[in-house]
């Protein structure tokens, strides 16, 4: 178990900054190279992209990261149904920045730009996510989006005040 | 859920975004209270509060009643579940996510160690 002072340093904080882009960061006691390699090597990534609690099978993941390169995530229970995530890297600094399309919406796609800063040894990760329209942020993935005017740390007090009365 | 209900959240969201109304919402949480009072706890006028009500009535949060000729106001039926129970969703997809990373980087940075005491010796 970690610490409450470790773990409220590792609070994931999601913020809506205009109708077409969210705003994911965390912090992670890792140099930015390690983060880097976990987001870049499929065998790595694989394990904590779908981590078990998701309930769900990732059938196979390729990616080739470098600017240019393309990825293909496919989940699914078996061979007759499954759904496929894929895209391009649209630009890859190793340890510190990798761009990438999300393609599997058509036109709706997203583009999500990865930021890894290191100070003191940790890495602040900063997620981008921008939609080419507010409709498309609207309908994309989980939706989501829509409910981080603030960030989830300010409602979560607010709605556990609520519960509570 | 999520697909049937995304629209309502940005009016949702939007109405929480207000300080005064968030505290509406708490004190309404505490019990029932007509216009006057929530706008006599506030330090507002009538209408000032009335207009935040308004916000809150059309995100779902908040049901009105005229009775009589005072209106009563309490929390609207089941809204707040179903946005607690979103947030959760969305909160459980990303804090197990970054978790999971949390114990790959681990991975990484002790065997990072321990290639470096091999090269020590």
């Amino acid at each position: 178990m970690v610490a409450n002072n470790a773990s409220e340093s590792r609070r994931t904080t999601v913020e809506k900054t205009s109708d077409r882009e969210v705003v994911v960061t965390r912090t992670f006691d890792a140099p930015a190279r390690l983060v880097f390699q976990a987001w870049s090597n499929p065998e790595l990534f694989r394990t904590w992209w779908v981590p078990r609690s998701m309930g769900m099978t990732l059938r196979s993941c390729e990616m080739d990261v470098r600017t240019g390169g393309s990825y293909r995530l496919v989940f699914g229970e078996d061979a007759a149904n499954t759904f496929a995530f894929f895209g391009t890297y649209l630009e890859v600094v190793p340890e510190q920045r990798i761009v990438w399309t999300n393609e599997e919406g058509g036109d709706a796609g997203s583009i999500t730009t990865v930021t890894m800063e290191e100070r003191d040894g940790k890495t602040l990760l900063v997620m981008r996510e921008v939609y080419p329209t507010r409709e498309a942020l609207d309908e994309a993935g989980t939706g989501a989006q829509d409910a981080t005017h603030e960030t989830f740390a300010q409602l979560d007090a607010l709605l556990a005040e609520l519960a509570a009365g | 859920m999520v697909q049937h209900n995304i629209s309502h959240f940005s009016a949702t969201f939007a109405a929480l975004a207000d300080a005064t109304r968030r505290g509406v919402l708490e004190r309404l949480a505490r019990g029932d209270a007509s216009i006057t009072d929530l706008a006599d706890s506030f330090d507002m006028t009538l209408t000032g509060m009335k207009k935040h009500v308004g916000v809150l009535e059309q995100a779902g949060l908040v049901s009105t009643e005229k009775v009589g000729r005072v209106r009563a106001c309490r929390l609207g039926p089941c809204r707040l579940e179903e946005e607690m129970a979103w947030i959760a969703r969305y909160r459980q997809v990303w804090d197990a996510r970054f978790a999971a990373l949390d114990d790959v980087l681990e991975d990484l940075k002790r065997q990072e160690q321990a290639r470096g005491r091999k090269q020590r010796k």
